[in-house]
C-alpha cells in the first residue's frame, strides 16, 4: 500500500475513533448534581403514534428528562398503523393516536398480552380555515361544510355554496386521506369516516396546507387547533354552526363542548404490562399524568377540564 | 478541416498546412451547448443552495450542534440537533463498513472470476441491477421485517446501518464493475505472464487500477445513504431523541428524519431550526465528497 | 508474495503450468461468492416480505381490477382498487425526470471527458456529484416550498400548476440523477482507450466527430447503464414526489402540471399513516410494492439484453 493511503487510512481511523469517544463520553449517564428526590432511574421509554399528537408526549419527554435524566424516553411517529403494530408487539410501552381505539384493535393487543391503559391528556379542536382576505364569509354551517367535502360534491365555486357569496374558485386543502384528522373530520361532517371528496390537495405536512390557504384567495382547509393557532396571522379561522349558533374554536369552547362538532379528545395509551415491568416507564407515565397542566400548556395544546382531570386520575389509579 | 495547400511551382516540394481553416458552426454550437448542460446543472444546484441559506440563515449557529431537540415550545430557541448529527455519522461509518466491502467484493466476483455463461452468474447480475431501482421504503419494509424483527437487532443503528446498505449496495457494485471492466485486458495479462495468481493480479493490478471508479461509485453510494429518511422512517427511527448512540444496538434518528419532522411542526422557530439543519447536511455531504474526491484524484489513470 | 514457481537459482527451465494454488485463493474466492450472494439473499428478504401480504390483498381483491382499474381509492369510504392512477403517475413524473437528466447528465459527461481539460474536470465533476448527495428531503423542501412559487407565477397561458405536481416533482427528481448519468457515463467515456481517438483525428475527424461518433458508440455500454440506473432511480423515488408530488389518485391523470400520487408517494404516505396493519387497505402497500418491484424488473431484463449487445471490449 502506498504511504498515501496508508496515511489517509490512519486519519479515517483516528476520526471514527474520535466520533466514536465523543458519542461515548455522552450525557447518557447521570453524574453529579444529587438531589433529593424521587430514586433515580435509567433505562428507555418507547413512546410511538401519530404525529399529530406527538408534541405532548415530546414535551412531557423533555420536561421529565430534568427530573430523571437517566431515562431515556424516545418519540417515534410511525402514525398510528405503524406505531399500533409496534405497541402490541410489546417494542413500545406507551402509543398514542387519534381515534378512541376500537375494541378489535384492544382485542389484538390483549390476545398479545398486552393491556391498554387508555388516558385522555388533552382536547382538540378541529379547525376550518380560509384565506386572509376572504371578507365574505365568518362563520359556517355544518350543512356548508358537508356540501363541500361530502364526497361526490361538485362545489367549485364558493358562488355554488351561497349565492350570497363572490365568484371564486374554491381551492381545498386537507389532511391526508389515511390520518387520523381526516377520519374524524369526514365521521363527524360527512357522517362517515373516510367518506368524502377526492379531488382536494391532500398533504400528511400541515404546514403545506397553511402555505396553500394562505396562497390561494378562494382557499379553504381544515387541520389541528395548534396549526391554526401558530398561522392567525396568515389565516382565517372560522366559526363553526352547528345548529346552535356560530362557534369559534379555542380553549373554552373545546372544553366544555360547545364547540361541535369538530371537538374531540386525545388520548394515550400505556401499555400495563411495561408499567409494571418496567419502574422507569410506570415513573414516565405517573409523571405524565400528575403534571399534564403543564406538559399540556408547553406544547400548547387545549388542557382538559377538571371533570376530565378527575376521570384521569381515576384511569390512572385503576391502571396500576 | 485540414488543407493542403501547394507551395508554387513544380520544383519545390508540397508543404501542407496542417492548421485548421475553418471550424464548422456546427462545432462551435455543439460544444456551447455541451457547456450549458454543465452550466444548467451546476445553476441550479447554485439556487438550490442559496435558498436553503436564505431559509436557514437566522438559525445558523452553534447551537445547530450543541444542544439536543426540544420537545417545549418555551425552549425552542436553545434547541440543537446534535443527536441527529452524531446519529447520521454513526449510520454513515457504519453503513460504508458495511456495504463498501461488501459491493468491491461482489463486483470483483462478477467481472473476474464470474463465468458469465452460467445461468447464475447472469441472474445474479439480473438481481443486483434490479435492487438498484427498488423503492427507498421497500427496504425499509424488509428491514422491519427481517433485520429488526426476525434477526432481533429491534430499532438501534446497525439496522439502519444494514438497511442503508442494501439499499446502496447495487450502486456500489455497479459502479465497481464498470471501473474494473475499464482497466485493460493486457494489465491483467502481463501480470498472470510474470506468474501472479488470480488474486495477486486483482489486488495488486486491477483494483488500483480501478479505485478512481470505485471512489466515483463510493462517493454517489454513501451521499444517497445519508440523505435517505424513507425507509427510516418506516423502520420508525424516532424523531425525539436526546442521547447520541453509544452502542450498535443505540436507539438513533438521523439528520433528515429530524428535518423532516421538523418541516412539518406547526412552530416557526422549530422550521427554521429545520432549515439550519438543511444547511448543515448539506455542508457535511460537501465534505464527505471533497474527501472522496481527493482519493480519486490521487489515483487517476487514463489509459 | 511468493510468484509462481520459477526457481532462478536451480538452472532448470521455468515450467508454464501453474503453480500450486495458494490456499489464500480458494478463501478469497468463497469471500467473493458470499459478497454476491448478499443480494440475492436481499432480493430474497424482499420478495418475501412483499409477497405474503400482497398475496392476502388478492384474495379480496382481484386482480383484474387492480390491473385495469382507474380508480384508486382505498383510504376513502368508497372504494376502489385499481391502481392505474398511481401507475400512470410513476411514468409521467419518471419520464420527466429522464428527460432532464439524459439530455443534461450525458451533455455533462461528453464536455467533461472530450473538451474539458484535466483541471477542469476535476473541478467540475466532484461539484456535480453533490447533486447526487443532496438528501431528498431537502429535494422535496425546495420543490415544493422554492421552484414551484416560481412555477406557478411565472406560468404561461392558462391554469397554472397546482400546489403540488408532478412537473416540479420530475424536474427535480432529473436534476437529482444528473450526476447518476454524467459520472457514470464520463466514467465508460474516459474509459475509451487513447488509441482510438488518436485514430479518429488522424484521419481528420473533429473533435465533435470524434466524441459523438467514436467515443459515445465505444462508451454505449457503461452509458445505457447509466440510463437504467437514472431511471430505476426515477422509478423508485420516494420523498421528492411525496412532498411535492401531491397524493390526489382518485383519477388517471396525463397533465404533468397537476397533483397526483405515484405508487412510491402511496406506499410513503400509507406506511406513516393511520391505517392499521394487517387490513385489507394497509396490505395495498404491499401490493403496489410488488408491482414496482415487477416493473423495474422487467426493465432490468430488458437493459440487460441491450448492453450486452453493445458492449464493446477493446484489446
Amino acid at each position: 500500500m502506498t504511504k498515501t493511503l496508508r496515511r489517509f487510512g490512519l486519519v479515517a481511523a483516528g476520526l471514527a475513533m474520535t466520533l466514536a469517544a465523543a458519542a461515548c463520553g455522552g450525557d447518557n449517564t447521570s453524574s453529579g448534581g444529587a438531589t433529593t428526590g424521587p430514586p433515580k432511574l435509567s433505562g428507555a421509554v418507547a413512546v410511538d403514534g401519530s404525529s399529530t399528537v406527538a408534541p405532548l408526549s415530546k414535551a412531557a419527554a423533555d420536561i421529565f428528562k430534568e427530573e430523571q435524566s437517566g431515562v431515556s424516553v424516545t418519540v417515534g411517529t410511525s402514525g398510528t398503523g405503524g406505531g399500533f403494530e409496534k405497541f402490541c408487539k410489546g417494542e413500545t410501552d406507551i402509543s398514542f393516536f387519534l381515534s378512541e381505539t376500537g375494541a378489535t384493535e384492544k382485542a389484538k393487543c390483549e390476545a398479545a398480552g398486552i393491556t391498554i391503559a387508555e388516558f385522555q391528556i388533552a382536547n382538540d379542536a378541529l379547525s376550518v380555515v380560509v384565506h386572509k382576505d376572504a371578507t365574505w364569509i365568518d362563520c359556517i354551517t355544518t350543512a356548508n361544510l358537508k356540501k363541500i367535502w361530502d364526497q361526490g360534491s361538485t362545489v367549485k365555486n364558493w358562488k355554488d355554496i351561497d349565492p350570497a357569496y363572490p365568484d371564486q374558485a374554491l381551492a381545498l386543502f386537507g389532511p391526508g386521506t389515511d390520518s387520523g384528522t381526516f377520519d374524524f373530520f369526514t365521521a363527524a361532517i360527512n357522517g362517515k369516516e373516510d367518506q368524502s371528496r377526492s379531488d382536494y390537495t391532500a398533504s400528511e405536512n400541515d404546514n403545506v396546507l397553511v402555505q396553500g390557504v394562505a396562497a390561494s384567495k378562494g382557499g379553504m382547509g381544515y387541520f389541528g387547533f395548534t396549526y391554526a393557532e401558530e398561522n392567525k396571522d396568515k389565516l382565517k379561522v372560522l366559526k363553526v354552526d352547528s345548529g346552535a349558533g356560530c362557534v369559534a374554536p379555542g380553549v373554552a369552547s373545546a372544553q366544555d363542548g360547545t364547540y361541535k362538532p369538530l371537538s374531540r379528545p386525545l388520548f394515550i395509551y400505556p401499555s400495563v404490562k411495561a408499567m409494571q415491568s418496567k419502574p422507569q416507564v410506570k415513573a414516565f407515565v405517573d409523571f405524565y399524568v400528575d403534571n399534564i397542566d403543564e406538559i399540556v400548556t408547553e406544547a400548547k395544546f387545549i388542557p382538559l377540564t377538571a371533570a376530565q382531570k378527575t376521570a384521569l386520575a381515576t384511569a390512572h389509579g385503576n391502571a396500576k | 478541416m485540414t488543407t493542403l495547400s501547394r507551395a508554387a511551382g513544380p520544383t519545390q516540394a508540397p508543404t501542407f498546412s496542417l492548421t485548421r481553416k475553418r471550424i464548422r458552426p456546427g462545432e462551435i454550437i455543439f460544444v456551447w451547448a455541451l457547456r450549458a448542460c454543465l452550466l444548467i446543472a451546476f445553476l441550479f444546484l447554485v439556487w438550490l443552495i442559496s435558498y436553503a441559506l436564505y431559509k436557514g440563515w437566522d438559525r445558523l449557529d452553534s447551537r445547530l450542534w450543541r444542544f439536543m431537540p426540544t420537545g417545549r415550545i418555551s425552549r425552542i430557541e436553545t434547541a440543537g440537533v446534535q443527536s441527529a448529527i452524531t446519529g447520521t455519522l454513526w449510520v454513515i461509518l457504519l453503513t460504508a463498513a458495511i456495504c463498501m466491502p461488501t459491493g468491491i467484493l461482489s463486483a470483483i466476483y462478477l467481472e473476474e472470476y464470474a463465468d458469465n455463461n452460467r445461468w447464475y452468474n447472469r441472474f445474479l447480475e439480473l438481481n443486483i441491477q434490479n435492487l438498484a431501482g427498488v423503492p427507498s421504503i421497500i427496504f425499509g419494509i424488509l428491514g422491519l421485517g427481517f433485520v429488526a424483527r426476525r434477526f432481533g437487532l429491534g430499532f438501534s443503528v446497525i439496522t439502519a446501518a444494514i438497511v442503508l446498505a442494501l439499499l446502496v449496495l447495487p450502486v456500489v457494485i455497479i459502479a465497481t464493475r464498470e471501473a474494473i471492466r475499464a482497466v485493460p485486458q493486457s494489465i491483467r495479462q502481463a501480470s498472470y505472464a510474470l506468474g501472479a495468481t488470480k488474486w495477486q493480479t486483482v489486488s495488486r493490478q486491477v483494483l488500483p487500477a480501478a479505485v478512481p471508479g470505485i471512489a466515483t461509485g463510493s462517493i454517489l453510494a454513501i451521499s444517497r445513504a445519508i440523505g435517505e429518511a424513507a425507509p427510516l422512517i418506516v423502520l420508525g427511527a424516532v424523531t425525539y431523541v436526546t442521547t447520541n448512540p453509544n452502542g450498535l444496538l443505540s436507539t438513533y434518528t438521523t439528520l433528515p428524519i429530524q428535518i423532516f419532522s421538523l418541516l412539518s411542526e406547526a412552530q416557526a422557530g422549530l422550521q427554521k431550526l429545520g432549515a439550519a439543519a438543511i444547511v448543515l447536511l448539506l455542508g457535511i455531504v460537501l465534505l464527505l465528497n471533497s474527501v472522496a474526491i481527493f482519493v480519486r484524484n490521487k489515483f487517476q489513470k487514463r489509459w | 508474495m511468493a510468484l509462481g514457481t520459477v526457481d532462478p537459482a536451480a538452472g532448470s527451465t521455468p515450467s508454464l503450468r501453474r503453480g500450486r494454488r495458494h490456499p489464500g485463493e480458494r478463501i478469497v474466492e468463497v469471500l467473493l461468492v458470499v459478497a454476491a450472494i448478499v443480494s440475492v439473499a436481499t432480493t430474497a428478504g424482499i420478495i418475501f416480505s412483499l409477497a405474503e401480504p400482497a398475496f392476502e390483498f388478492f384474495r379480496e381483491v382481484s386482480i383484474v381490477e387492480f390491473l385495469t382499474g382507474n380508480r384508486w381509492t382505498p383510504t376513502f369510504s368508497d372504494k376502489h382498487y385499481g391502481v392505474l392512477p398511481l401507475v400512470t403517475a410513476t411514468v409521467l413524473s419518471t419520464l420527466i425526470a429522464i428527460g432532464v437528466a439524459i439530455p443534461l447528465g450525458l451533455g455533462s459527461a461528453i464536455y467533461l471527458a472530450e473538451y474539458a481539460t484535466e483541471r477542469t474536470r476535476r473541478l467540475v465533476k466532484p461539484v456535480i456529484e453533490v447533486l447526487a448527495g443532496v438528501p431528498t428531503v431537502v429535494y422535496g423542501f425546495f420543490a415544493l416550498f422554492g421552484l414551484n412559487p416560481i412555477l406557478q407565477k411565472y406560468w404561461p397561458g392558462g391554469d397554472a400548476p397546482a400546489f403540488q405536481n408532478l412537473l416540479v416533482a420530475g424536474v427535480v427528481m432529473g436534476f437529482m440523477i444528473v450526476p447518476t448519468v454524467a459520472s457514470l457515463s464520463e466514467d465508460a467515456m474516459s474509459a475509451v482507450p487513447r488509441s482510438l481517438r488518436e485514430g479518429a483525428y488522424a484521419l481528420a475527424s473533429s473533435r465533435m466527430q470524434v466524441a459523438v461518433r467514436v467515443v459515445v458508440p465505444a462508451a454505449v455500454s457503461g452509458i445505457v447503464a447509466s440510463f437504467v440506473l437514472a431511471i430505476s432511480r426515477a422509478l423508485g423515488e420516494t420523498m421528492i414526489v411525496t412532498m411535492a408530488g401531491g397524493l390526489s389518485s382518485d383519477s388517471v391523470i396525463f397533465n404533468p402540471i397537476k397533483a397526483a400520487a405515484t405508487m412510491t408517494a402511496y406506499i410513503a404516505n400509507v406506511s406513516q399513516g393511520d391505517i392499521p396493519v394487517g387490513t385489507t387497505d394497509y396490505n395495498t402497500v404491499f401490493a403496489v410494492g410488488s408491482l414496482l418491484f415487477i416493473f423495474t424488473f422487467a426493465l432490468n431484463v430488458l437493459s440487460i439484453r441491450l448492453v450486452r449487445r453493445f458492449r464493446e471490449v477493446y484489446e
